[in-house]
């Protein structure tokens, strides 16, 4: 089953690379959409469903953390993972992420073999054409 | 080791790994030094993160437009000849990567550490200055021809232990 996949960065730069990396990974995706902070992805979350959320800890208007919160906090994104990509390496922001629900956790700079592992468990992989 | 090797050493590590990982080529070796008041005009591309906590001040990244433009081809992997919004971003998120990494070495020493959105100005003969910083840590790195400055300036912040309202904020003029 094809998923659809949200990346929130602030950085246009960053949401451009993990166009292109998640598109090399050859998991089953349809389609990736765009958010440059926690508020827009919550505003385009309200008439799309994803299946897995990537996103930045520090943004302007609504952080990651605040994001993962928001989502779950609220019965119809519970369950959809969260995985924070994010140059933070404080041990705070790391525990915050997972007590709060993150399904996983990448660095910047990230290659696309780490972004690959990061998802394994959680996208299907495309079927061989 | 004292703050400034462990400084030097970060951005070190830092450059050459974001470099290795997402921009690719290279980076040759650091050269540092410590360059104190402010920088004469320059020309290219100024990149700034604020960096608060126990420790506060600023993480600098400089280019030539030539350097950014090839920076942001290589990153983004498109083909990029002029100044824009795209290198701009670029830019930016270099900065974010660089300095974030030499933030996240110094949180071992220092305690934890925040980093501002960075901000980028792109022109030509102009001069930057961050208020109340004197002293940088410089290190400068070829790369493909060019070379890029990554610098840092860190002063202990004397008023770290009062409450929140009260915590200093850290103000960069730029003078164009």
């Amino acid at each position: 089953m094809e998923s659809d996949v949200l990346v929130v960065d602030d950085s246009a730069a960053i949401r451009k690379i993990l166009q292109r990396v998640l598109r090399q990974t050859g998991m089953a995706i349809r389609t990736i959409h765009e958010a440059g902070d926690g508020q827009e992805a919550l505003a385009l979350l309200a008439n799309k469903r994803v299946d897995l959320v990537l996103t930045d800890i520090n943004m302007p208007n609504m952080d990651g953390l605040q994001l993962l919160k928001s989502l779950k906090s609220a019965e119809e994104w519970r369950n959809v993972p969260v995985v924070m990509i994010t140059t933070e390496g404080g041990e705070t922001k790391v525990a915050e992420a997972v007590r709060l629900g993150a399904a996983g956790y990448v660095r910047k700079p990230f290659t696309a073999d780490q972004i690959k592992e990061k998802l394994a468990g959680i996208l299907e992989p495309a079927l061989p054409l | 080791m004292n703050l400034h090797q462990i400084i030097v050493e970060s951005i070190n590590q830092a450059a050459s790994n974001v470099f290795a990982t997402m921009v690719g080529g290279e980076l040759g070796p650091g050269s540092d030094f410590v360059a104190l008041g402010a920088p004469e005009p320059t020309d290219g591309v100024v990149s700034f993160i604020g960096i608060a906590g126990p420790w506060m001040g600023t993480g600098s990244l400089t280019c030539s437009s030539s350097m950014a433009c090839a920076i942001c081809s290589q990153l983004l992997m498109t083909e990029t000849t002029a100044v824009n919004e795209e290198v701009l971003d670029a830019v930016a998120e270099l900065t974010n990567m660089i300095i974030g990494g030499v933030k996240n070495d110094l949180e071992r020493h220092v305690g934890a550490l925040g980093l501002s959105i960075p901000t980028v100005v792109f022109g030509r003969n102009f001069k930057t200055r961050s208020v109340g910083s004197t002293e940088w840590i410089v290190v400068h790195f070829p790369w493909n021809g060019e070379q890029l400055e990554v610098k840092v300036s860190l002063a202990p912040n004397e008023k770290f232990a009062l409450p929140l309202q009260h915590a200093p904020t850290h103000a960069c003029a730029i003078e164009v």
